[in-house]
């Protein structure tokens, strides 16, 4: 019907009963839901800034961090110097860059429920675990490219800056892959955590408190600790534990650091808390 | 086909909906009638599995809705207020929602079209004026050519031609044989366009019944009668089998007999007339009486 609201008067061309062919019987649901999540984050625009913010966190926040660190390098003593991580240096714009990433994951769900389109999402997928698993993987999966893509171009900006020292690594060091790729997985698993915390509260600003809660506040509410425990819980906290994966960045805790792929291992156990608890509740609740 | 069996829906302390029966048959206009707050738009939400209700049952063709694995083929819904986020385009929307379900591209430019939408296709949600967010909400409960529809206050914010364009819409989608269920907090909307008709108030179901079995009711009618001798006037009407009572401004209410049998009656007695007017209840009239004790207390049913 060309046209629209001047030929409304006139039958509707209603749509011939057999006209719509059904998909396949077997074909897997959660391909569907999956293309349908892709679609959603494609189309509106806070996607694309917050993934340009977080690429630019990590690379230009990155490289504004290093270049400080050459500026200073004089002063540093020798243990400094011994215990510097230069992989691990250049990639701490993540500290931008979560925050950016951690809004993306939020709003990928409470937008659903502030503009209402989760009543829409519902009813055309009342498989709602089903739902939420679709849009962690479609948005994992971006915000895992998104970050690691933004992390190598973070590591090779920061060690070009670090030449001018000679201090820099290369990516066939020892660990440094692991740093590079493990601070895009950092960035993808926080997003995680972030949409599991959104799909729980269900509010924009309340989501976004407490993604900020736990990864900056709570390392440092331990500071209040008694100096003993403090080092023992804080490796623990979803911050440093996923934090240890990169190595060690300007924002490292002081004291040991859990093993970069066990500490990563907790926080993928934190998120993938956050995520079931999400799972389960949005089973529980009215939309 | 929509069965409810004592659906019942509490938030709190407030009851929203209170043990609702009724079968929303296909091939015909089922409208949903209730004052606002009436239970109607959780009654929806019930139906299409987004509420969970606290005692009862329903189901679309036999089966609840959350077993449905594609339900947009098989029901259509269109709720209250924009289910869209307003960044999005109408293309965009349209398109997350079909292929949730399998359903091409295709489909979602011929639902677009359908609605009218097809300029503005590519405009953000946000931008909609209220009609123009309505015909997007119809257009997804097109989408999967569903054999049921339920529109929650479809013709809200329309103006007369986007109205006509629903009723025609809803009419043409019945006589396809499909289930169509419309809420509504007017009579006269629903007079226009269904055929059949649930009643709601408070919560409960206060009528089940066939538009053409309202209008009967409704238009038996009554005769208003004004005389200077009322009393005498009631008293023969009386003997005769109808009931008379005085209104205020004194004029008579008489149920019961034709006008004609009210003039006849004074001329025999020679009592005076300075009034004999029939009265028919129009539809609003009965629904208004219908609902009358419904609209005293509105259950509080902000959604969490």
């Amino acid at each position: 019907m060309k046209g629209g609201p001047s030929v409304a008067t006139t039958t509707p061309p209603a749509p011939a009963r057999p006209a719509l062919a059904r998909p396949e019987r077997f074909r897997p649901l959660g391909l569907d839901l999956a293309h349908s999540e892709w679609t959603k984050l494609r189309t509106v625009r806070s996607t694309y800034w917050t993934l340009l913010v977080t690429a630019a966190g990590m690379v230009a926040f990155g490289a504004l961090l290093t270049a400080a660190y050459v500026r200073h390098y004089g002063s540093a003593g020798p243990a400094a110097r011994a215990a510097f991580d230069p992989a691990g240096y250049s990639l701490s714009g993540f500290f931008l860059a979560q925050l950016a990433v951690g809004v993306l994951g939020v709003v990928a769900m409470t937008s659903e429920y502030q503009t209402g389109s989760i009543r829409a999402t519902f009813a055309a997928a009342p498989q709602r675990p089903m739902v939420l698993a679709a849009k962690a993987a479609v948005f994992g999966v971006v915000a895992a490219v998104t970050g690691i893509l933004s992390s190598a171009a973070a590591f090779f900006t920061g060690q070009a800056i670090l030449s001018a020292k000679g201090i820099q690594a290369h990516i066939g060091d020892p660990g440094v892959l692991r740093s590079v790729i493990g601070a895009g997985l950092y960035l993808a698993v926080l997003g995680l955590l972030a949409l599991g915390l959104g799909t729980l509260i269900r509010r924009t600003a309340g989501a976004i408190a407490a993604v900020v809660g736990v990864i900056l506040i709570l390392p440092v509410l331990m500071q209040g600790l008694p100096s003993s425990w403090q080092n023992a819980v804080t490796r623990y906290l979803p911050s440093a534990a996923g934090q240890a994966i990169i190595g060690r960045t300007k924002f490292a805790p002081p004291g040991h650091l859990l093993a970069p792929w066990a500490g990563f291992a907790v926080f993928c156990g934190y998120a993938a808390a956050a995520l079931t608890a999400a799972a389960v509740m949005l089973g529980r609740r009215d939309a | 086909m929509i069965e409810a069996r004592g659906l019942t829906k509490r938030y709190g302390p407030a009851v929203a909906v209170d043990g609702l029966t009724f079968d929303v048959m296909p091939g015909r206009v089922t409208g949903f009638l209730g004052p606002n707050g009436a239970g109607k738009s959780t009654t929806m939400r019930l139906i299409i599995g987004l509420d969970a209700p606290t005692a009862g049952t329903v189901t679309v063709g036999g089966r609840p809705y959350a077993a449905l694995r594609r339900p947009l083929f098989e029901v259509g819904a269109m709720l209250e207020s924009a289910a869209v986020h307003p960044g999005r385009s109408a293309r965009g929307h349209l398109l997350a929602l079909a292929q949730a379900n399998g359903i091409g591209r295709r489909r979602v430019d011929e639902v677009l079209g359908l609605a009218g939408l097809d300029a503005v296709a590519r405009r953000r949600a946000g931008t909609f004026s209220l009609g123009m967010t309505q015909r997007l909400g119809i257009a997804a409960a097109l989408l999967g050519d569903p054999g049921m529809l339920l529109l929650d206050e479809p013709v809200n914010g329309l103006d007369p031609e986007g109205v006509a364009w629903i009723r025609t819409l809803l009419r043409s989608l019945a006589s396809e044989g499909r289930t169509v269920f419309v809420s509504s907090h007017l009579m006269t909307e629903m007079a226009q366009t269904a055929d059949h008709l649930v009643i709601i108030g408070r919560g409960r179901l206060i009528a089940d019944t066939s538009m053409e079995a309202l209008v009967r009711t409704s238009s038996a009618g009554w005769v208003q009668v004004r005389s200077p001798s009322t009393g005498r006037l009631a008293e023969l009407l009386r003997e005769h089998g109808a009931t008379a009572e005085t209104r205020t401004g004194g004029a008579l209410a008489v149920h019961g007999v034709g006008v004609a049998d009210v003039g006849e009656l004074a001329a025999r007695h020679g009592i005076a007339l300075h009034e004999l007017v029939a009265r028919q209840a129009s539809l609003e009239e009965a629904f208004m009486e219908l609902t009358r004790d419904a609209v005293d207390y509105q259950p509080h049913m902000t959604s969490p």
